[in-house]
């Protein structure tokens, strides 16, 4: 299928330069890579500038209200199964008012394909920090900074026992395809964190990262199955190092062919390895007075983690399934006649 | 208090009223609803009401820890009654909080018939053997003499049994220990009643049976011990008459199959009947709460019947799910209280823009906040009418017995699917737990259902803002090719259907979602008057659950009764009856709401009002006394 099947005939309203421009010529090249025909798609969202993103896709959309995307989503994907349903989402839809849908979209592991725009900032509210602001931030509601920890998403996400993981770069449009596309492939809960550049209210916020020159000595996309190499001359790895006082493991970098550069396995149940490779770089984005360093560790790319476990909309009716094979009652006039009941 | 030597004869009455009373762990509500059961199996009109405390197990032998189930049977039977002719008092604070009423807590109070839970001439059975030093202590009586203490009158007939130790008599071959024993005593009492009112052993060991076929090692000591308070009754011949019910007037009720169901799973069976009537899947997301919570029970259970019933992590999760589900093509339901209702408000208003069919079960219990979680009462009619954000009109119902929860759980359902909008079904604490007779339907008896659809010839051209010549816009969902499109909670443009900021176009739809919940009148019942004996210039008007209660006094004072179920829209004919009258009285268990919202329709009636707010159904007596001043 081409991308322009995805497209629908609104004219797409994000401001100019918006990351969100980007993710969504991904999502749609990505939709028709995936191939399944727009009638069978939903795509549910929120509100926030992301929210719009209904709109733009030529599927059946549901633009709803600030922060329920997870639970409408959920409510689409339980009742209907063979719907293949996405959430577009942001950092305060997702994080902040719709929190308790997100944590527990995740830890039933709902098979929906979750887009989480992350631009540490409110743009449609017009400029107010939001849960990923890094701590001191200045904005239009903290003036004189903010004086809150803010939330990593992947330790959100894994914490509360996601199955699947990834993170991707507004300007890398290639590796949000892939994220996208693998995403829809992995049947679970799946999050994709999109860093996006809000170009009006937080311009510049991933610049660590999205510079071109910088990229690749500051990232490393991960892949799975792959050494852990970056760099732009692909001279790096990555390896763990664990403190002999105190067991604390941490990623450390290391030369390309130093034999302890580790190889990508986003498939491992147990999610330390995965926590550490997501939380990378991200003491850059908790606090403003942060600095990078020269031995500041690449920030990940690409799918992180991708476990295979039951979803929550196959076991609800599968169970459903069970009960039905061998019961007796199938319909209303069947269940009267199990009462108590006598003839006047 | 008589303690009468006569021989034991025989009164037949109309109807009588019973109130079994002991501690939450007890098995009152066990003990009653059997009572109610056989009662009904017997060919009797039944209206129960469970009165329990909110907390799970309060300290055992306590006041605040007194349950009571209380029902009435015989025919004509409109409520579970004012008060008991019949109380059973499993303990002293059960004693006491019967004898007491809402007074138990006053140091100095005495019997009061104005606030006692029975009446001068009633019998009570009280178990002596719970009346230890200990027990009296435990619910703060300050004699040794219960009886005096709380000057219970003569006219009062008290029954002194010594329930606990006959009980344990009664087992003594059982190899049961003590503690179970004790669970058996109201088994003990429930076959004694059964004495008192003549009823046959023989189906109520039917029923017995029946209700522990799950732990069959249950059944034979509770027979037996149920059997053997049966017959107590009968050797001992306690000096109290046996009461007849008269024969139920067999022409009364209509022919059919019986049984006796209870508010919150008639309101669960609706939904069901209504989703196979219309060829929908059914999705319920709820969220526990008290009162409404079985419901959510009722529907779990039959995945047998492809019943799809989450419970999700929060009140705004239940309904966002169902809209979900909707959005999708289901019939989707969410049941919650008053709290949560609040909570769902904004989503309510989602589902109203975005015209998908949504039903809202809203159980209502005393507010405000968590208020009264276990008492009934009407207080949520303004909220289900207008608690939401921007000009967001929905379709709200009330049911008016617990029987008929069916009816308009089923109705809720059609006018929802039939018209893409939320339907707000009032129930409260007292339908919800009570229990009726229903007269059992057959499914193809059932009014059709006919869900809203989309015409073949707008494929490829379809939009969500195209409606029928009804204004009821068309519905399409997920799956369906060529309709798909892009739904929305912001205003949307009256022909395109995409996002509109245009202030004509605005106008032109909040005025066309005004009109589709608007023309639902044409198509719902009109308002019919129930005729009083006597021709009078008074109507009673109430809405919802009081149909009961105003039914019987209406019958006392002889005049009409109004009672809505249908409240958003109004029947059609509402504005023609109610101006035949001179005098209208608004009755409701609230301050006012349904009376306030008739005014706002109706400026020109002279509505007056009378209104309780106790938690508690009304009491017939006091509203024909109000009615008669």
């Amino acid at each position: 299928m081409e991308a322009s099947q995805f497209k629908s005939d609104q004219y797409v309203r994000f401001c100019p330069g918006c990351g969100d421009h980007a993710i969504c010529m991904a999502l749609q090249k990505a939709m028709a890579q995936i191939g399944i025909p727009p009638h069978q798609v939903a795509v549910i969202s929120g509100i926030g500038c992301s929210s719009r993103m209904p709109h733009y896709l030529n599927t059946y959309g549901f633009n709803t209200i600030h922060g329920r995307g997870g639970a409408i989503a959920t409510g689409v994907k339980t009742s209907h199964p063979e719907l293949t349903v996405w959430q577009i989402s942001g950092d305060g839809d997702c994080l902040a008012i719709g929190g308790n849908h997100f944590i527990h979209e995740i830890r039933r592991n709902v098979d929906l394909n979750v887009c989480m725009f992350n631009n540490r900032i409110y743009g449609l509210t017009k400029g107010q920090y939001s849960p990923t602001s890094p701590k001191g931030f200045v904005s239009k509601s903290s003036p004189f900074g903010t004086v809150e920890r803010p939330f990593v998403p992947a330790q959100l996400v894994l914490g509360a026992g996601g199955t699947f993981f990834a993170r991707t770069l507004d300007v890398d449009v290639p590796t949000t395809v892939n994220c996208l596309v693998a995403a829809n492939e992995h049947k679970g809960c799946s999050i994709v964190e999109c860093l996006v550049n809000c170009v009006i209210f937080n311009n510049g916020t991933h610049a660590w990262i999205a510079d071109r020159e910088q990229r690749a000595e500051h990232s490393i996309i991960l892949k799975h199955g792959e050494k852990m190499i970056f760099g732009k001359n692909n001279d790096k790895g990555l390896a763990v190092e664990i403190d002999p006082v105190t067991f604390v493991p941490k990623m450390i970098v290391v030369p390309a062919d130093d034999p302890r550069v580790l190889t990508h396995d986003a498939t491992q149940p147990d999610p330390t390895l995965h926590r550490l490779l997501a939380l990378m770089g991200q003491n850059l984005v908790t606090d403003v007075n942060t600095q990078p360093t020269e031995d500041s560790l690449p920030i990940a790319l690409g799918v992180i983690r991708s476990v295979e476990a039951e979803t929550y909309d196959e076991a609800v009716n599968k169970q459903i399934a069970d009960v039905r094979e061998h019961a007796k009652v199938h319909n209303f006039d069947e269940l009267t006649a199990t009462l108590d009941s006598w003839q006047v | 208090m008589k303690n009468a030597l006569d021989r034991q004869t025989q009164v037949t009455k109309k109807n009588v009223t019973i109130r079994f009373c002991g501690d939450s762990g007890d098995g009152m509500q066990l003990t009653g609803n059997l009572f109610a059961q056989l009662g009904a199996e017997l060919g009797h009109e039944i209206s129960t009401l469970p009165d329990f405390p909110a907390e799970i197990r309060a300290p055992q032998g306590t006041l605040g820890g007194v349950s009571g189930f209380q029902v009435e049977l015989g025919s004509e039977v409109y409520t579970p009654g004012d008060k008991a002719d019949v109380i059973v008092a499993m303990n002293a604070a059960a004693l006491k909080v019967c004898t007491l009423g809402s007074h138990f807590n006053h140091p100095q109070a005495h019997y009061d018939e104005q606030f006692a839970l029975y009446h001068r001439h009633a019998i009570v059975l009280v178990d002596t053997d719970s009346l230890t030093d200990k027990d009296l202590e435990k619910a703060q009586y300050h004699t040794d003499n219960p009886f005096t203490e709380l000057g219970i009158p003569e006219s009062v007939q008290v029954v002194p049994v010594a329930l606990t130790t006959l009980t344990k008599e009664a087992l003594k071959d059982s190899g049961m220990d003590n503690k179970s024993m004790l669970k058996s005593r109201n088994m003990f009492a429930l076959g004694l009643v059964c004495w008192l009112f003549d009823e046959p052993m023989d189906k109520a060991i039917h029923l017995l049976e029946d209700k522990f076929k799950k732990k069959p090692a249950l059944i034979a000591p509770n027979t037996k011990v149920m059997v053997d308070g049966y017959n107590y009754g009968a050797n001992m011949a306690l000096s109290v008459n046996q009461i007849r019910l008269g024969e139920s007037g067999d022409n009364s009720q209509e022919k059919g199959v019986y049984t006796s169901i209870a508010g919150n799973r008639a309101t669960a069976f609706g939904l069901i009947a209504a989703a196979e009537k219309a060829g929908k899947h059914l999705f319920l997301g709820s969220y526990p709460i008290t009162p409404a919570t079985d419901i959510l029970h009722e529907l779990a259970g039959r995945k047998d019947m492809n019943v799809m019933a989450i419970q999700v992590e929060d009140e705004i999760a239940g309904v966002c799910t169902a809209i979900g589900a909707a959005f999708a093509g289901d019939l989707a339901c969410t049941s919650t209280s008053g709290p949560g209702l609040s909570l769902k408000s904004e989503a309510i208003g989602l589902a109203v823009m975005a015209e998908l069919p949504l039903v809202i079960v809203d159980v209502q219990r005393g507010g405000p906040s968590t208020g009264l979680p276990t008492k009934t009462e009407q207080t949520d009619l303004l909220q289900a009418l207008y608690g939401r954000n921007g000009e967001c009109p929905a379709v709200v119902l009330a049911a008016s017995s617990s029987a008929n929860c069916f009816d308009f759980a089923y109705e809720a359902c059609k006018i929802a699917l039939e018209n893409m909008t939320p339907v707000v079904l009032l129930t409260d604490t007292y339908l919800a737990n009570g229990t009726g007779l229903w007269r059992i339907p057959k499914l193809v008896d059932l009014p059709e259902i006919k869900p809203q659809s989309v015409p073949e010839e707008l494929k490829d051209k379809y939009n969500p803002a195209l409606r029928d010549e009804r204004g009821v816009r068309y519905w399409a969902f997920p799956g369906m090719e060529g309709y798909a499109h892009r739904n929305i909670g912001l205003e949307r443009d009256a022909e395109k259907g995409t996002i509109s900021t245009n202030p004509e176009n605005h106008e032109t739809m909040v005025l066309a979602r005004k009109h589709k919940i608007e023309q639902i009148a044409e198509r719902i019942p009109e308002l019919k008057v129930i005729h009083g004996a006597e021709s009078q210039d008074t109507l009673l008007v109430g809405w919802g659950s009081t149909e009961g209660h105003l039914h019987a006094a209406a019958n006392e004072l002889g005049c009409d009764l109004a009672q809505f179920n249908y409240i958003c829209p109004l029947p059609k004919n509402t504005r023609e009856v109610l101006s035949q009258y001179k005098r209208i009285v608004v009755c409701e268990l609230n301050t006012g709401q349904f009376a306030t919202y008739l005014r706002s329709q109706f400026p020109e009636l002279p509505i007056e009002q009378y209104n309780e707010i106790q938690g508690q159904p009304f009491a017939v007596e006091r509203i024909v006394n109000f009615v008669k001043q």
